[in-house]
């Protein structure tokens, strides 16, 4: 167990700046890897993960060159070796399971032939052997019949499905290292958890050591019998995974964690403030003195060494982290928010609302409506009141973004109504509904770098909606546009900038704040925090909650991510296959009887906790479309109870916890079978 | 898939009839009619009679059109005014011309822009990419007037090692006419061949950059048999439509170097049939070329979609 596999040595990789100055992106990086072992490597987007990763198996993507520093597999320099060299030990001695499976299982060759080719390089067996071994491969990432999965091409499988033939290929050579780049990052929550599952259980099989890269200590929770964290191309923390995540002693480690939501946690996770320096702006003293609230004169100056700690088998680069021990208790608070007032009118409503994607048919145009027996999404019901946060959950696929689109009036409805203030009807039309009404509810997309035009000033994107709803101009406009900005605390020199030169989160800042321009009464959030990183996440939560307090917005806020949801919502709605399966208040989803595939969901939450291990109840297949009769949840059901699921729609039941749940079990019977 | 070649076969159907009415519409609106376009000053009388007569201008324009297409689509285009002389012998011998010149030029000038494209793409910013780079970007910015007439001025000229101009029999054989063609081969060759090496170099170089060619890289697969296996397939997919595209304008007549070279094929047709105002020889041209472009992208489109694993199993599954 003690044998190192790799070892890391003073490893710093850089590039040359458009100046021609020289800036390193990973700095004095040493870690070792021992046989049988996984270490999780986090950190935030930009930090080095990947390029230390890819480092490890001696791989320098274009435009970056080593500065100084090894790294040894089995003694031996990976660097300093020829191609002809590399190619015996990649894929053979270590194995590279990629982020993203579909991009990087090559699109013209049947997956068959792609493991076929790994172990044609590394093994001795002959073409009948191989076929077999293939079989066996596809059988231990649990792949539904190999036979025929080997004849198929990439794109014919589901995510899930591609990140397990990746893995297979991966285990082709028998590597006695597996580095790992997010693989899981990108699949749906419950797929995640299967993927991960396997991962654990590949370890423990094949005593396999492993390098598990990723930005969500959920994840790496899961996996991990150690830890390295990076900061800006620095190792900031290394230890035992199970100390790393309850005692942290760094304090960016400490605050990553806090800004994490959970779901046994009411209330919002602390943020941390600022973002990560980008590389080359680092000069002297520690590389996260401005977000450190721990932080003394001697950090500005003296950048602190890794430290090594006996007693805790730490490393860790701070001066002031014997602050941190014993501060773990700590971690378990977050910000309680202010509940909404029940009391309130009812904004919006959605009654019986279905929605097709399905062509027109010709005649259909005609008479203009839609025929569609078995659409994406059917009959919702749901009554959101004034200054109420409602979430939609689900996986990709069920229909959140739909809904979305709908109410904003970017998508016509089959059937139903759209009602918005005192009943009024809202076309689904949006050239037919009234500028007052446009005003009135606003979109905030997953992705800001879709979302704002690159060629606009913050300025010019702030004052569209200004001048289009309230002809402001001139003196006037410029002050809201300030206003504004202060709202989403970004400073006036922001006005100036072009997108391009905002961080992630000051990008999404930058999104909330033009909805906000628009006085809205409704702001619909899509996945708005998916796409950043954990810490940025906790403040954007935070803002839009101050947001709301302040001026009593309506918020529908569509996310896979049920801690998130957790945090930020008063009210959850669960959907599958476009079809609600339950709703209620949120701080009671989170509490027996649940819908079954609520179940499914919670079971598969990723918590940054090695002793809470997720629940894997359903299978983690893809459903392309919703069942055509019956429950909408009948094909992964885990409680199924018969031909009654898959004949008639469930009645809704009402819990004990005032959540209304759409299933054929008694309820009662539901909550006992949860216990 | 089947019912998918037949619809693309069907629209291309459709876009040659278009074309068809469309010149000859074109023809029909113009001031004047063939026989007093061709005839110009003497149309008067009995030459004008005759003309009329021998060209069936006295009937109704739709049943000329009807009878004209009828006689198009069994292959047979009337009678061309200057040489009146059946237009299938005037164009005979250009089509054959046109086809040796264009043949040749592909058979030489594609797999050259294809081997030069994935050289400047493997070797990327290195001494071989910079130095056919160079010379592609600027055979490309010159004219086809300059470079074929520098052409001819050395090589002819000065060098006196082949013929200037081609002075072709109209029964010359294969062989006679190949060594006079040299010349105009190479001239449109070097055009073609630069624009398609740079789009050929520009695709690798996407593909290489792909995440699955980083992924086959950390496979260990053997560099070479990653560029065969992994890449090129993925790179030259793309590149199937631009070389059809080329192959239509070759075979549609490379006007300027034709003119430039006295080449007889049917680029040089076209100017003219065009000048001597013979609007049957231009009705005919108008058809034979939208036909060649219809049928080489219908055929592009097949192989793309033949070789496209993606796009295969997608027209399967609908
Ligand atoms: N080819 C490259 N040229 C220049 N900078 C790069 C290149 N690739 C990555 N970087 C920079 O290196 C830093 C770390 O990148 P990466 O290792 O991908 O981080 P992570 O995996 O943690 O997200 C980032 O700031 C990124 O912008
Ligand atoms: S060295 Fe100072 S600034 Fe850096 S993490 Fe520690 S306390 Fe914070
Ligand atoms: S109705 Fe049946 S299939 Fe649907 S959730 Fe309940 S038990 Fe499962
Ligand atoms: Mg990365």
């Amino acid at each position: 167990m003690n044998e190192i596999i790799e070892s890391v040595k003073n490893l710093s990789i850089g590039f040359n700046s458009q100046k021609g100055k020289q800036i390193s992106i990973l700095r004095n990086v040493s870690t070792n890897i021992k046989k049988g072992e996984t270490v999780g490597i986090v950190g935030e987007s930009g930090s080095g993960k990947s390029t230390l990763a890819l480092a490890m198996m001696g791989y320098i993507k274009q435009g970056l060159f080593p500065l100084k520093g090894e790294c040894l597999f089995k003694s031996k320099d990976l660097l300093k070796m020829s191609s002809r060299q590399l190619e015996k030990i990649r894929g053979r001695k270590i194995a590279m399971i990629p982020q993203n499976a579909g991009q990087a299982l090559t699109p013209n060759l049947k997956i068959g032939y792609q493991i076929d080719e790994a172990l044609k390089l590394h093994t001795d067996l002959n073409k009948t052997e191989r076929d077999k071994k293939i079989s066996e491969l596809l059988n231990k990432v649990r792949l539904p019949s190999p036979e025929t999965m080997a004849f198929r091409y990439p794109h014919e499988l589901s995510g899930g499905q591609q990140q397990r033939v990746a893995v297979a290929m991966a285990l082709a050579g028998k590597p006695d290292l597996l580095l790992l780049d997010e693989p899981t990052t990108g699949l749906d929550v419950t797929t995640q958890a299967h993927v991960l599952e396997l991962l654990r259980f590949i370890a423990k099989d094949t005593g396999t050591s492993m390098i598990y890269v990723s930005h969500d200590l959920g994840a790496i929770a899961q996996v991990s019998d150690r830890i390295v964290v990076m900061y800006a191309g620095e190792i900031v923390l290394e230890g035992p995974a199970r100390k790393i995540l309850k005692e942290p002693i760094h304090p960016y480690t400490y605050g990553l964690l806090k800004s994490i939501p959970k779901l046994s946690l009411a209330g919002l996770p602390a943020s941390m403030p600022g973002s990560q320096p980008q590389p080359g702006s680092i000069n002297e003293g520690c590389s996260f003195y401005d977000r450190c609230n721990l932080a003394t004169d001697n950090c500005k100056k003296n950048s602190p060494d890794l430290e090594h700690i006996k007693e805790l088998d730490t490393n860790v680069r701070c001066f002031n982290y014997k602050e941190l021990i014993n501060q773990n208790n700590n971690l378990q608070t977050s910000i309680t928010k202010k509940s909404n007032n029940s009391e309130a009118n009812e904004v919006l409503k959605l009654k019986d609302v279905s929605i097709s994607y399905a062509k027109q048919k010709f005649f259909d145009q005609l008479l203009n409506k839609i025929s569609d027996q078995n659409p994406t999404v059917k009959d919702i019901n749901i009554d959101i009141k004034k200054g109420e946060t409602i979430a939609l959950v689900g996986e990709s696929g069920s229909g959140k973004s739909t809904i979305l689109k709908s109410i904003a009036g970017l998508l016509k409805t089959k059937d139903g109504q759209i009602k918005f203030e005192n009943d009024r009807i809202l076309s689904s039309d949006l050239k037919m509904r009234n500028p007052n009404d446009l005003r009135a509810i606003q979109l905030i997309f997953q992705n800001p770098d879709e979302s704002l035009n690159p060629n606009h000033t913050v300025e010019q994107i702030l004052s569209q909606p200004l001048k289009l709803y309230f002809n402001l101009s001139g003196e006037e406009l410029k002050k809201n546009i300030i206003d504004l900005l202060k709202k989403v605390r970004l400073g006036e020199f922001y006005m100036s900038r072009y997108p391009r030169q905002l961080s992630g989160g000051e990008k999404q800042r930058v999104a909330v704040a033009r909805a906000f321009a628009a006085k809205p009464d409704i702001i619909l959030c899509d996945e708005v925090t998916s796409a950043l990183d954990v810490s940025v996440q906790a403040a954007v939560l935070n803002l839009l909650q101050q947001l709301k307090e302040d001026l009593g917005t309506t918020y529908v806020f569509v996310s896979h991510d049920l801690a998130v949801v957790r945090a930020i919502s008063d009210r959850v709605a669960v959907l599958y296959q476009g079809r609600l399966c339950e709703i209620g208040p949120s701080q009671n989803v989170y509490k027996f009887p649940s819908h079954p595939y609520t179940e499914v969901l919670l079971g598969a939450v990723l918590e940054p906790d090695p002793d809470i291990k997720p629940k894997l109840v359903a299978e983690d297949i893809v459903e392309e479309k919703p069942p055509e009769k019956g429950c909408s949840f009948q094909g992964r059901c885990p409680r199924k109870i018969g031909d009654i699921c898959n004949s008639e729609i469930p009645p809704w039941q009402i819990g004990e916890n005032g959540n209304a749940i759409r299933c054929h079990i008694n309820i009662e019977e539901l909550a006992s079978l949860q216990q | 898939m089947l019912l998918l070649i037949l619809k693309r076969i069907g629209l291309g159907l459709i876009t040659l009839f278009i074309v068809s009415l469309i010149t000859f519409v074109g023809v029909e609106v113009l001031p004047g009619d063939a026989c007093t376009t061709y005839l110009e000053r003497e149309a008067y009388g009995a030459a004008l009679d005759a003309c009329i007569k021998r060209l069936g201008l006295d009937v109704p324009a739709y049943e000329r059109y009807l009878d004209w297409a009828s006689n198009v689509v069994r292959g047979d285009f009337g009678y061309s005014l200057s040489g009146e002389m059946p237009i299938n012998e005037v164009l005979g011998p250009r089509v054959k011309n046109s086809l040796v010149l264009a043949s040749v030029s592909i058979l030489i000038g594609i797999p050259l822009a294809i081997i030069l494209g994935i050289i400047t793409a493997l070797w990327r910013d290195k001494l071989p990419d910079i130095m056919i780079s160079t010379i592609t970007i600027f055979s490309m910015t010159i004219p086809e007037f300059i470079s074929a007439t520098l052409l001819i001025l050395i090589v002819a000229i000065w060098l006196g090692w082949l013929p200037g101009i081609v002075i072709i029999p109209s029964d010359a054989t294969f062989y006679e006419l190949l060594s006079n063609i040299i010349l105009p081969v190479v001239a449109i060759s070097m055009i073609m061949t630069a624009h398609m090496a740079r789009m050929v170099r520009s695709s690798v170089i996407q593909v290489m950059a792909s995440d699955y060619v980083q992924m086959a890289i950390l496979k260990g697969v053997p560099y070479w048999k990653m560029v065969f296996r992994h890449v090129l397939p993925n790179a030259l997919l793309p590149a199937i439509n631009v070389v059809a595209l080329t192959i239509a304008w070759l075979l549609g007549g490379v006007v300027v170097t034709e003119v430039v070279f006295n080449y007889p094929g049917l680029g040089r047709l076209v100017i003219e049939s065009i000048s001597n105002r013979d609007l049957p020889v231009v009705q005919a041209l108008a058809i034979i070329l939208a036909s060649i472009y219809v049928g080489i992208n219908l055929i592009a489109d097949l192989m793309t979609l033949m070789l496209n694993p993606r796009l295969k199993s997608l027209q399967i599954r609908k």
